[in-house]
């Protein structure tokens, strides 16, 4: 029956209309809500966050006109102290399971632990860090304790983003490397990671974005005060000291989580927009660093 | 490929040190060009190779001491409740009251994590119910309709939903979504759907960008037989490409429950945080992660409270074992599907 032939194509043809104008629809939808989250955030924050005084001065616990300074210190801070202890050893860990690791059962061990470590929740790792460093080592609510905090919940991104970017680079130029009399350690060093090198970049800067946004990992590791700094003081030993590893550090992520579920801060809802555009800021500006870098570095390396 | 390495791992090994031997033996005798004797430099070299061997395979065995410390930890002080306390596990998942200031009838503390559970599966399932359509339209737009505009424009946008921190997602539900489901359900506006939607929000770029590679996955030729029978686009998307794609889309969705289920402060900051089994979607409720949040720095270490608030967490760390463990199935049934 031809007639009926054409008439299921006819419909066909429709379905086939229709589910592309809904699923462009779905897509732009989504376009539209990322940019309607950030031009929400950032305009109503805006203000605060190009103030210089809201940049540099004190938070303030009950009266109106706090700032954020030691806050926007210790984001930095911590993030540097992490990406420090975490890199090296993600780096390590990833050359091993890239280069080294056997095809046995402990293999297969580091990776189910590295896949465990990524799906558990941060606020579990923060009660790690809790239990483990603030109680037992009595390192009390600290960037210590923070840090490592931190470094828990950023390794498993970060060994497997550097995994991948091991890997990724051709097994000929190994293979060439080894032919070479250079061994797989000497390989590895000059010719893999050179090559990957872009993308562990990459890589690198949008897990900083991720660390330097996180919250939950930290309420309870490096805690929830934030004592005024003073960068005169070298004392490493004193709360007032920015240096001092020792010393609790409110983040920006936790000063907004802290005054909203607090609530006693009059000016609440102009300072957690105020922090919440500069955390947004400082992300984008982490993406947009990744992207660059890794397009720089991925053209010098061609060029050359 | 993995034994291949190996071997030739092991072989490299082998070979500098039987290198290292050999030339041990000739030390006085042979001199290389550089002046420096040709086996100081061999032994150098394959020291070298161990000590890197070493130290990478400490940093992996770090790794994994980490993780073996912190299951530990954590199972120690959750179980502590049930055999030190003497609290029965099943008042503990069936009882619906949680105050462990105060004792029941039968003179233990009323600890019933029920609402906490029941607050936690909702809030996960509902906004994965949510999500769902919106990743899976956006990873066949990326994949099947338009590619380009799919890495130049959505796949940026989904990387930049993913760098967003979770409290900012939490404030925006806190003066948006809140005020509006307010508006319309009445009572305070926080509860479990404000609390999905965040999470939905949260989650979609994890579901998309894993949909988008379990669609990337399904092999060209299945979509060039389709149409070369006449099949339409849509209907190549509906009766072979997600048919194909459905263990991938299924793990990209589980991950995402995984993730839903873990995400403590957005989740906090919206749900409204009674510990009461939910009447409704719009009445204030818990979850595991916003009782944890709001209570461990209140109770002292080594109390029944605080080694209940150690249980909840080791039901969110076993909860989220169990959703590695329905991922790594889904993997296994579909490799032993694809043998058949």
């Amino acid at each position: 029956m031809p007639s009926n032939l054409s008439e299921r194509a006819i419909k066909a043809k429709r379905q086939d209309k229709t589910a592309t104008v809904i699923i462009s629809v779905i897509v732009g939808f989504i376009i539209l809500l990322l940019a309607a989250i950030i031009i929400y955030i950032l305009a109503k924050g805006i203000g605060k966050a190009v103030d210089p005084s809201f940049l540099t001065s004190n938070p303030q616990q009950f009266k109106e006109g706090g700032g954020i300074g030691p806050e926007l210190f210790n984001s930095f801070y911590l993030l540097v102290i992490t990406l420090i202890i975490s890199f090296p050893l993600s780096l390590g860990a990833a050359i091993f399971l890239a280069e080294y690791a056997p095809a046995n059962a402990v293999t297969s061990g580091i990776k189910t632990a590295i896949e465990v470590l990524s799906s558990l929740p941060s606020i579990v790792v923060g009660l790690f860090a809790f239990l483990l460093f603030v109680i037992q080592m009595g390192w009390g609510f600290s960037i210590a304790s923070g840090a490592l905090a931190l470094t828990v919940f950023n390794i498993p991104l970060l060994v497997r983003t550097i995994q991948q970017a091991l890997e990724s680079v051709p097994a000929h130029q190994r293979d060439a490397g080894l032919a070479m009399g250079l061994t797989r350690w000497e390989t590895t060093i000059h010719i893999i990671l050179p090559t990957a090198m872009p993308a562990i970049v990459t890589g690198l800067i949008l897990s900083a974005g991720r660390v330097f946004g996180e919250a939950a990992a930290l309420i309870y590791s490096a805690g929830q005060s934030a004592p005024a700094l003073d960068f005169t003081n070298f004392d490493l030993s004193s709360a007032s000291c920015p240096w001092n590893i020792w010393r609790p550090a409110e983040t920006l992520a936790v000063h907004i989580w802290k005054i909203n579920s607090e609530g006693v801060v009059p000016d609440l809802e102009a300072v957690s927009d105020g922090t919440a555009a500069v955390l947004i800021i400082c992300v984008l500006a982490f993406n947009l660093l990744a992207r660059f870098l890794g397009k720089r570095l991925g053209k010098k390396l061609t060029a050359e | 490929m993995q034994t291949a390495k190996f071997q030739s791992s092991n072989d490299a090994g082998v070979l500098s040190a039987n290198q290292g031997s050999v030339s041990g033996n000739a030390v006085a005798s042979s001199t290389g060009p550089s002046g420096l004797p040709e086996a100081t430099k061999q032994l150098a070299k394959s020291q070298l190779e161990r000590v890197g061997k070493y130290i990478t395979g400490f940093c992996a065995a770090l790794v994994v001491l980490v993780v073996v410390s912190l299951i530990f930890l954590v199972a120690q002080h959750g179980l502590s409740t049930f055999f030190v306390d003497g609290i029965n596990p099943i008042a503990f998942f069936t009882g619906d009251t949680w105050n462990p200031h105060n004792t029941g009838a039968d003179g233990m503390p009323l600890v019933g994590a029920l609402p906490m559970i029941v607050g936690s599966f909702s809030v996960t399932l509902l906004s994965c119910v949510i999500v769902i359509p919106f990743a899976l339209g956006a990873a066949i737009f990326a994949v099947e309709i338009n590619p380009t505009l799919g890495s130049k424009i959505l796949r940026p946008a989904l990387e930049l939903l993913t760098g967003i921190p979770s409290v900012v997602f939490g404030l925006i539900g806190l003066m948006v979504l809140v005020p509006w489901v307010r508006s319309w359900a009445g009572g305070t506006g926080y509860g479990i759907l404000a609390g999905s939607l965040v999470l939905a929000v949260m989650v979609l770029p994890t579901v998309t960008s894993l949909a988008i590679d379990a669609l990337e996955s399904v092999p060209a030729t299945y979509r060039q037989s389709s149409y070369a029978l006449g099949a339409t686009r849509w209907q190549t998307i509906w009766h072979i490409v997600l048919r194909a794609a459905l263990p991938g889309l299924l793990t990209a969705i589980v991950l995402g429950m995984a993730r839903a289920f873990g995400e403590a402060l957005a989740v906090q900051m919206v749900i409204g945080n009674a510990a009461i089994i939910p009447s409704s979607l719009t009445t204030p409720a818990a979850t595991l992660t916003s009782i944890l949040t709001m209570s461990m720095g209140n109770e002292a270490m080594g109390t029944v409270y605080n080694d209940v608030l150690w249980s909840l967490a080791l039901v969110l760390l076993v909860m989220s074992l169990v959703f590695i463990l329905i991922v790594h199935l889904i993997g296994r049934k579909s490799v032993s599907n694809n043998a058949q």
